[in-house]
């Protein structure tokens, strides 16, 4: 299935970005007319997963992101969160929840909030080379005569 | 992202405004404490009425002064909580450690 919009965005991993990256992605899916419980939730799983790539994935650096989204038939997107960071050794153990490895005020929820606010996310990554995030999110919208 | 501050020993409030995320947490983590350590206050009030985002960065926040009152074995709220973020509190079972109270919702 071939998305039926889109579009591409690349930010350099500086925390300042993080609330340009999740307004974007939100305001590109405005046009499915989401209710703003959706477009919280998609703005909350947005920034948990450009946090990560700017936390965890270039720790020491400034690297790149590489975000995509695309709308589908019947108000279903994807988000897509790319980096070439220094990936996850054990991705089961850092989608669970408290789990951190940088402790102090790292809650340890970041992929626990992904998981529950969208309703599907899928995580590749590979030592050395960088990680990307799958969300996957229906928009149901606000009923026509609201 | 700011912060009125007050209070005394008894209680001091934190009325927080704007987005709170992993840029901006770092700052107001810092003007929250040292406002907290030089009352050593018996109660901390934080305000989320006039906060418009958070993501999980607000939840360090909350768990992160949550253990400094507790050296003091101060107590801790968490009020007018908008619903968008009571979400994200439930996530992280913060009711087990803190007072939550959300927002009226307004009709």
């Amino acid at each position: 299935m071939k998305a039926t919009n889109e579009f591409r965005l690349t930010i350099d991993s500086r925390s300042v970005n993080e609330s340009f990256a999740r307004v974007a992605v939100s305001a590109f899916v405005a046009q499915l007319d989401p209710t703003i419980d959706e477009l919280g939730d998609i703005k909350t799983a947005v920034s948990e997963a450009v946090t990560n790539c700017i936390v965890h994935a270039y720790p020491d650096s400034v690297g790149k992101i590489y975000i995509w989204t695309g709308i589908y038939e019947n108000g279903k997107i994807k988000i897509k969160i790319k980096d070439r960071g220094c990936g996850i050794i054990d991705i089961r153990q850092a989608m669970e929840p408290l789990f951190s490895t940088l402790g102090g005020e790292r809650a340890g929820l970041g992929f626990a909030v992904m998981e529950s606010f969208t309703d599907k996310i899928r995580v590749y990554s590979k030592v050395g080379k960088g990680t990307t995030v799958c969300l996957e999110k229906t928009i149901t919208g606000r009923p026509a005569d609201d | 992202m700011s912060a009125i501050i007050d209070g005394n020993s008894e209680r001091m409030t934190v009325w927080l405004d704007g987005e709170i995320d992993h840029h901006n947490a770092g700052g107001i983590r810092v003007r929250i404490d040292e406002t907290l350590i030089r009352l050593r206050p018996k109660l901390l009030s934080l305000d989320f009425s006039a906060v418009t985002f958070m993501d999980s960065s607000g939840i360090g926040l909350i768990m992160g002064r949550y253990k400094n009152i507790q050296s003091w074995s101060g107590k801790l709220e968490v009020i007018n909580v908008p619903r968008s973020m009571s979400k994200v509190m439930r996530l992280a079972g913060l009711e087990r450690i803190a007072t939550i109270r959300n927002m009226e919702e307004i009709k």
